[in-house]
Order: structure tokens, then C-alpha cells, then sequence
């Protein structure tokens, strides 16, 4: 365990050492904000335009929007989107910056398994994306101080991003093992990524019986019960074993890796 | 301590090294001496269990490399080939991490970071980014962290490569101050360092070893022999004894002998050359002379190369 948080803790130390915590931040922080303020004018149109239509045909008090549950449903996964085009960024040098520069001999040499490696690098990007989405508190506070949102949604939809980011975390990870270069790894995932979210595209056009696999191969689709509230075991079963795959090829990766020298 | 049996490494498209056995034993220093290419930190990489081997075994302190890697791992301290650093680390925070995940208890850490920053001399530049240190310094830090935790074991790739003449000097006796408690096998290409360091040398060759001694004895061995390697038709014997009577000539070897023709193999002494003598002398008793080439020596092909290096370091 110890082996483990040494790496965790030197690896985000390599994020807040390097620019890249803070480019990923700052874009993120940018980004959510500036989603919010449009999903949020965007729903307060939609309340005027109820209210101004339910005044115009009577027959008493109009029928109120759950506003604030618009609101975080549209920002929950208006956030996952954009978490898209982050995590490549954070997973991009977790092991081809360790090839690059030859500290990967230290650490397939030191008295620690290859699991514990694969693990710690993995908690490490972890945690940097669990302060990636906590730092969305902000514009969801706003809920808060002026509405009374229903806080059910809200926690599955944030468990919905956190287990979907642990998968594609992991995917990225495993990519970051098979080059030397982080731009390419980050292109690489981004693209199995991209991969991944459009399989639900294809799905639309496909016949029934493989529009069903692909609906359920699609990373988005798994998304939505978590956001509406309802927590499916099959959808956290799906992430989990998406993200149980990718660490156990991470795992063997590394271990093609020692065989290629 | 370190016992290699047969170890044989198959790239794709290239074997490393080849049917590779040796022992060292405890408290020794040896030297791994060869060209580029020659399969030196091959070797390495598998006695520390960065790769595994195609065939062969190791075993560390009789632990196998394969099947007890951990066992291994935390009796060796290992400098690889390139100082394994994180550039955007202080020294002294990555030497803390390093102590970490070998397994240094937290209580002891900070003496420990401390006493191998005091060995190599890095304790007044603890604070400097890795980035921005020298070469020297890098390989100063490249070593502080095979010794940290002190293991019994030291296996250092080149470790005094782009080292000035002083650092040099301080390096090798600090190598000369472990042996005895710790086994150190280091690798070099360059002769002197063998000379000054190690207890015994092994030569390796294109992915095999081509002599194990004291560097002493290697160093006579090398600079004392001329091989010539002669096809003659004549009797054995008489040729033998012919030859051996000549002025320069050491030893004469009967190699092979089928029907009348023979192939032997003539040592003389360095910088003679027999070669016009001994042809006159085949044509004067009558014999056939079928083919006489001065045998590629490789023992000396390698001393050529190794002293083209110690030339190499004494003009820089
Ligand atoms: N990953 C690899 N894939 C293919 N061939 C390799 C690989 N690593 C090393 N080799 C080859 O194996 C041979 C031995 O290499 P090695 O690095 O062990 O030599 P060396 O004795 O350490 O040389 P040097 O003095 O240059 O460090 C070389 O011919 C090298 O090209
Ligand atoms: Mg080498």
C-alpha cells in the first residue's frame, strides 16, 4: 500500500510540477462555468415561455418546471462531454512519459509488483479527475443558495461521471503504455474515446440486433438513468468492467513491455 | 552471489547475447568489459529483472530472477544505462521517493537520503531541479539511488560514463570502498577502469564472453600473443617441431589432421610479424603451404577497440 501512495503522490506532484494540471483545470473551470450560465438562461426561457403560455389559456396556476432539475441534468451532462475531450489530457503521459525519459526501469526494478505500478498511476489520475469534477461545487451551489434542487439526481448523476471517468481513465491509461509520446497517446485516446461515444450514432441506423450491442457498447448511453436518478446495476456494472479491463490490459502491457525490452 | 547459467537473449530480429554463464561471489567487483552492442546491459537488465531472459536462469543470494522477482529486486541496487531521473524533481524529493518504494521505513528516510547524498558528494545541490543539473550530477544522482537501502548487491551500467577525470577518480573509490561488504558487477568499455576497480573481468563479444580473469592476467594474455593459424600438407610432427624452433615462435598447435594435411595454430610474440618467416620456412622443408592467415584474435580485436577507447579518454 505504501509501494502504491508513493507513486500516487509523486505522480501528482508531476501534474501540479508540469503545466498540464493546470491548463486542464483552468479549461475546465472555463468551460463548466460558461455551460452553466447558458443551460441555465436557456432554462429560465423555457420557464417564461410556460408560464406566459398557461397565463394565456387560464384555468389557474401554470404547471411549474423542476428548473433546478433541468438545470443540473442538462450541466451533469453537458460535463461529461467535455470530460471527453480532458481525460486524454490527464492520462496521456502516465506511462509513455515513464518510457521517454527511462524511469520506467526504476520502477519495473524496484522491489514493487507491476500491479502496484499499474494502480498507483491509475489512483494518481483518478484523484486529479475527482478535483476536476469537484471543482463543478461551484456553479452547483448556485442551485443551492436559489433553488431547492431534489439532491437525489444530483449524487447519482456525479457517481454516473465519476464511474464513467474511472473507465475512460483507465482506457487512456492503457493507450499511454503502447508509445513513447504523450501527444500521440493523447490522439490515440481521444480517438477510442470518440470511438466509444459514437457507437451511439451508429446504433440509430443499425438493425435491431446490433443496434442493441452497440447501444450498450455506447459510453454516453450508460449515462442517462444515473443523471434522471436511477441507479441500474447493469449501467455501474458496465463502467466497472470497462474500467476492470482496461487496468488488467494496462497490467499486461507493462509486461509485453519487459518481454520487448 | 550472483550465479547466470547459460542465459541466452533473442530479439526479433537480433540475439543479444548468447549462452552467457558466470558466477560472483560475495564481496567481489567484476567487471563487465566489451564493446558497443555487446550485450552488456542486456546482461544487466536481466540479472535485475527489468526483462526476462529467452533461456537461462539467474539467481541473486540463490533466489531466481524469474520466479522470486521481488526477492531479487530488493537486494539489488541498480544503475541502469541511462540514470533513471525525473527531470522536473529536486534531488533530494526524488531520492525520497525512491527510498519509498524500496521500501525504506519512514522513520529512517531522511538519514538514508541523506548518508548516499553524502557519498557521492550532491548534498550541497539537494534542492536543484534534476532538469538543470550537469551530466555528472545526473550520474552522481544515478547512483545515490542504487545505493539507497543500502542493498548487498550493486549492478552499475557504465557508471562513470560522462564523469569528468576527478568525479572519476571519486567514483571508483567509492566502488573500491563497498567491495567486500557489497558484490558490485559494473560495466564499462574502458580498460583502465577495469584495471583499477574490479577483482576479476569478464569480456564479452557480440553477445558472448570470451574470457574471464584477473585483469592483470588478461591484460598479459592480451598484450602477449601473436595467433597465426596455418594449413600445411606435410607431416605433423616434423612441422611442428620445425616451427617451433624459430626465432618469435611460442607455442605451435596441431588443430586438425586429415589425410596428410594439417591445421595448426602458431603463437608468436606481439608486434612480430612471422607470417613472411614462417611461410619461407614451409617452402623451404617442402611442404605445402595450403592457407596461412593471421587468425582474427578476438581477444585482441577487442583489445584494439578497448584501447582505441582508453586513447579515446586519455586525449579528452
Ligand atoms: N529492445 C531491443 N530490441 C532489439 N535489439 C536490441 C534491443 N536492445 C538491445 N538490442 C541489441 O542487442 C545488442 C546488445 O545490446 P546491449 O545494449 O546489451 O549492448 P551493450 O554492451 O550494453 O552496448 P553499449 O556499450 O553500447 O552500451 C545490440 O546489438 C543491440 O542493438
Ligand atoms: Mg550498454
Amino acid at each position: 500500500m505504501r509501494n502504491i501512495l508513493a507513486i500516487v503522490e509523486r505522480e501528482l506532484r508531476g501534474y501540479f510540477i508540469s503545466p498540464i494540471a493546470y491548463v486542464v483545470l483552468t479549461m475546465f473551470v472555463f468551460l463548466s462555468g460558461l455551460f452553466f450560465r447558458a443551460i441555465l438562461s436557456q432554462v429560465m426561457a423555457m420557464e417564461m415561455v410556460n408560464s406566459m403560455r398557461s397565463q394565456q389559456f387560464g384555468g389557474g396556476a401554470p404547471a411549474p418546471l423542476d428548473m433546478p432539475g433541468m438545470i443540473s441534468r442538462g450541466f451533469l451532462s453537458t460535463m461529461s462531454v467535455i470530460l471527453l475531450f480532458m481525460i486524454p489530457m490527464i492520462t496521456m503521459g502516465l506511462f509513455s512519459e515513464e518510457k521517454k525519459r527511462g524511469t520506467i526501469e526504476l520502477l519495473l526494478t524496484a522491489p514493487i509488483t507491476d500491479a502496484q505500478v499499474v494502480l498507483g498511476k491509475f489512483f494518481a489520475a483518478a484523484s486529479f479527475f475527482v478535483i476536476l469534477l469537484l471543482s463543478t461545487w461551484v456553479p452547483m451551489s448556485v442551485l443551492y443558495i436559489y433553488g431547492d434542487p431534489a439532491s437525489g439526481p444530483i449524487l447519482s448523476g456525479y457517481l454516473g461521471l465519476l464511474l464513467y471517468g474511472f473507465a475512460l481513465l483507465a482506457i487512456g491509461m492503457f493507450i499511454s503504455t503502447l508509445t513513447e509520446n504523450q501527444i500521440v497517446a493523447a490522439v490515440l485516446s481521444f480517438g477510442t474515446i470518440m470511438v466509444l461515444w459514437l457507437v451511439d450514432v451508429l446504433a440509430n441506423t443499425a438493425e435491431s440486433g446490433t443496434r442493441e450491442v452497440l447501444t450498450y457498447l455506447s459510453i454516453l448511453s450508460h449515462l442517462d438513468d444515473f443523471m434522471r436518478g436511477i441507479l441500474a446495476t447493469s449501467h455501474i456494472i458496465f463502467y466497472l468492467s470497462l474500467m476492470l479491463v482496461a487496468l488488467f490490459l494496462t497490467y499486461r502491457s507493462i509486461d509485453s513491455l519487459r518481454w520487448r525490452g | 552471489m550472483i550465479t547466470v547459467e547459460n542465459l541466452t537473449k533473442r530479439y526479433p530480429n537480433k540475439t543479444a547475447i548468447d549462452g552467457v554463464s558466470f558466477n560472483v561471489k560475495k564481496g567481489e567487483i567484476l567487471g563487465f568489459l566489451g564493446p558497443n552492442g555487446a550485450g552488456k546491459t542486456t546482461t544487466m537488465r536481466i540479472i535485475t529483472g527489468y526483462m526476462p531472459a529467452t533461456e537461462g536462469t539467474v539467481r541473486v543470494d540463490n533466489f531466481d530472477v524469474f520466479e522470486k522477482p521481488l526477492d531479487v529486486r530488493r537486494r539489488i541496487g541498480y544503475l541502469p544505462e541511462n540514470p533513471p531521473l525525473y527531470p522536473d524533481m529536486a534531488i533530494a524529493g526524488y531520492l525520497r521517493f525512491v527510498a519509498k518504494i524500496k521500501g525504506v521505513p519512514k522513520s529512517s528516510l531522511d538519514d538514508e537520503v541523506a548518508r548516499v547524498m553524502e557519498k557521492v558528494n550532491i548534498t550541497d545541490v539537494k534542492d536543484r531541479i534534476i532538469a538543470k543539473l550537469s551530466k555528472g550530477y545526473k550520474q552522481r544522482v544515478g547512483i545515490a539511488q542504487a545505493l539507497l537501502n543500502d542493498p548487498p548487491v550493486l549492478i552499475l551500467d557504465e557508471p562513470t560514463i560522462g564523469l569528468d577525470p576527478k568525479q572519476i577518480h571519486e567514483v571508483r573509490e567509492l566502488i573500491k570502498e563497498l567491495a567486500g561488504s557489497h558484490t558490485v558487477v559494473l560495466s564499462t568499455h574502458i580498460l583502465p577502469e577495469v584495471e583499477q576497480t574490479c577483482h576479476r573481468v569478464i569480456i564479452i563479444e557480440r553477445g558472448k564472453i570470451i574470457a574471464v580473469d584477473t585483469p592483470q592476467n588478461l591484460r598479459f594474455q592480451l598484450k602477449g600473443v601473436e595467433r597465426v593459424s596455418m594449413e600445411i600438407a606435410g607431416p605433423a610432427a616434423e612441422v611442428v617441431s620445425r616451427l617451433k624452433a624459430m626465432p618469435g615462435v611460442l607455442e605451435v598447435r596441431v588443430v586438425d589432421e586429415t589425410d596428410g594435411r594439417c591445421r595448426f595454430q602458431v603463437e608468436g610474440e606481439l608486434k612480430k610479424d612471422i607470417r613472411s618467416d614462417l611461410a619461407r620456412a614451409v617452402v623451404e622443408s617442402g611442404w605445402g603451404l595450403l592457407e596461412l592467415q593471421s587468425e582474427t584474435m578476438s581477444l585482441e580485436d577487442i583489445f584494439l577497440k578497448l584501447t582505441t577507447a582508453e586513447d579515446l579518454e586519455k586525449q579528452s
